[in-house]
């Protein structure tokens, strides 16, 4: 059976390469980096070149990146780091409609501690609302919170102008570049942004690492408790194959940037032609300039049939998707960020996220349209809300 | 997540479609929540000699669908009306915890179509009633 794997937005494989950096530091270089003997030296020799390389990628300096255990903590640290720290200042937080689960959960945590958050919305193509962020800054904000890029619908967000009214109005700005980066080329110090998170295994790293950019005086309060590894801020022991990893991903992802975007543009664009002019009743969810929206992403609501027997039909012929239905979560509620743009909830559970990579083919574009065209037929042969849709 | 059995169930659904000059329809669920079941049969001396369904939903709802309706044939109405969503979970040996409310659709389908067979015979006109919510 076929293996093809669009889901590039959950995770990607990881490079040949970076594999080959990282073993060394299992099982010869495997001392621990805050050990002050000769093992823990080389081992922190590591961690410093993989620091310095990740910081002179994005426009940092090495002392303002952090590494953490992946994206969730980085988002987490953040948001809850910077309330803990500046709640004194103020308790009040604006953030999108469409963070992440990692944003929003910790959000509704906060929320329970006496924190008051301003959820902003976006258009029907899932851009912030710049009005209504603006408008929501109170005295007592402390901080401001937009994605650089969605993880479903691929909206890359007008990140400058966020950044921008934070600094107008003296607020701190976060930004959740999980998705962002791999596809997009950052660079933290011309963006001028407060604090930044990233994950590796989303450009071809491993799992289980990640980091957080925190300009140079942000006072965040750290959330992990610990030793004295991050300069302090962020207790435990250092995944040393994990950050080595790390920058080498990022470090070959910078250097084929600009080719590979423009392949897996070219993939995405072709899929999209493709199920729009050949699927009736596909509705493309995110920007339709496909310039404004990851260059990897394509995610459609099939109307009339459910997202998971989607999922499950492409599964069983080897394509592998995920979906913003409802039952796919094992919640009764469809994906926020569906509802946010403004899709009918019953569209929005007959939704598929298809996320290419560079290691896709045009023949398994063509292959995937065509068990696409096959499944929604056969599932809407068997819908009693496609009567009389034919 | 779902075990051989369902995922067959789901590959290869039986009774799919609507049965002709049916006796009773039963419909169920809310597109809102993701899942419509629609149960149609046809009834015979008091036995359920066809049905046939249509689903809007996931895997577990298509599955469940298609199990309520083989195990129905042939029943007397009365023995239908007993069918519980245990039943539909155990022939499928096993759903997950949160698909069991796809069983529950499936029940309650039969019920409505076996309902609304027993109405039309006493002359109660089936009104167009909203599919009910679940």
């Amino acid at each position: 059976m076929k293996e093809i794997y669009l889901d590039h937005a959950a995770t990607t494989r990881l490079d040949e390469r970076v594999l080959q950096k990282m073993l060394p530091y299992f099982t010869e270089t495997y001392g621990n980096a805050n050990s002050q003997h000769a093992f823990g030296r080389a081992a922190q020799k590591a961690v410093d070149e993989a620091r310095d390389k990740i910081a002179t990628l994005i426009g940092a300096k090495p002392n303002e990146v952090y590494f953490t255990s992946g994206g969730t903590e980085s988002d987490n640290w953040a948001l809850r780091g910077t309330c803990n720290s500046l709640k004194n200042k103020g308790r009040h937080v604006i953030m999108t409609k469409i963070e992440h689960a990692a944003m929003l959960s910790t959000a509704k945590e906060l929320e329970k501690d006496g924190f008051e958050f301003t959820f902003v919305g976006v258009d029907k193509e899932g851009f912030v609302d710049l009005e209504e962020l603006e408008k929501a800054i109170r005295k007592d904000t402390i901080l401001i919170c937009c994605m650089y890029a969605n993880n479903e619908i691929g909206t890359i967000e007008p990140i400058e102008e966020v950044v921008k009214i934070a600094k107008d109005h003296g607020v701190l700005c976060f930004t959740d570049a999980v998705q962002a980066m791999g596809a997009i080329d950052i660079d933290v110090k011309k963006l001028n942004v407060d604090m930044m998170s990233f994950s590796a295994h989303k450009f071809n790293g491993p799992k289980g690492v990640g980091a957080l950019y925190i300009k140079t005086g942000v006072p965040v309060a750290r959330l992990i408790s610990g030793g004295h590894q991050e300069r302090t801020r962020r207790g435990g022991t250092t995944n040393v194959p994990g950050v080595v990893g790390f920058a080498e991903a990022l470090k070959l992802t910078k250097e084929t940037l600009g080719k590979d975007v423009e392949y897996v543009r070219s993939l995405r664009d072709r899929f999209i032609q493709r199920v729009t002019a050949e699927i009736p009743f596909a509705r493309l969810n995110g920007p339709k300039d496909g310039n404004k929206r990851l260059p990897n992403n394509a995610d459609f609501s099939f109307e009339y049939i459910e997202g998971e027997s989607i999922l499950f039909s492409l599964d069983l012929a080897g394509i592998a998707v995920s979906s913003g239905s409802a039952c796919s979560s094992g919640s009764l509620e469809p994906s926020h960020v569906l509802l946010a743009i403004g899709v009918p909830e019953e569209t929005a559970h007959g939704s598929i996220r298809f996320t290419f990579g560079k290691e896709n083919t045009v023949e398994e574009v063509d292959y995937t349209v065509e068990k696409l065209k096959e499944t929604v037929q056969r599932l809407r042969s068997m819908s009693p809300l496609y009567e009389g849709k034919e | 997540m779902y075990n051989e059995k369902v995922m067959e169930a789901f590959k290869n659904p039986q009774n799919v479609g609507e049965v002709e000059n049916y006796d009773g329809l039963g419909k169920v669920g809310n597109a809102a929540c993701g899942d419509i079941m629609q149960i149609t049969i046809k009834v015979e001396n008091d036995v359920i000699t066809d049905a046939k369904f249509k689903t809007f939903g996931c895997a577990a709802a298509i599955a469940t669908s298609s199990t309520a309706t083989q195990m129905v044939i042939g029943m007397t109405l009365d023995e239908a009306l007993k069918l519980t969503n245990k039943q539909v979970v155990e022939y499928l040996e096993g759903l997950p915890p949160q698909k069991l409310h796809c069983s529950v659709l499936a029940e309650e389908a039969i019920k409505a179509a076996i309902e609304d067979y027993r109405n039309k015979k006493a002359g109660i006109h089936a009104k167009d009633k909203e599919p009910e919510y679940v």
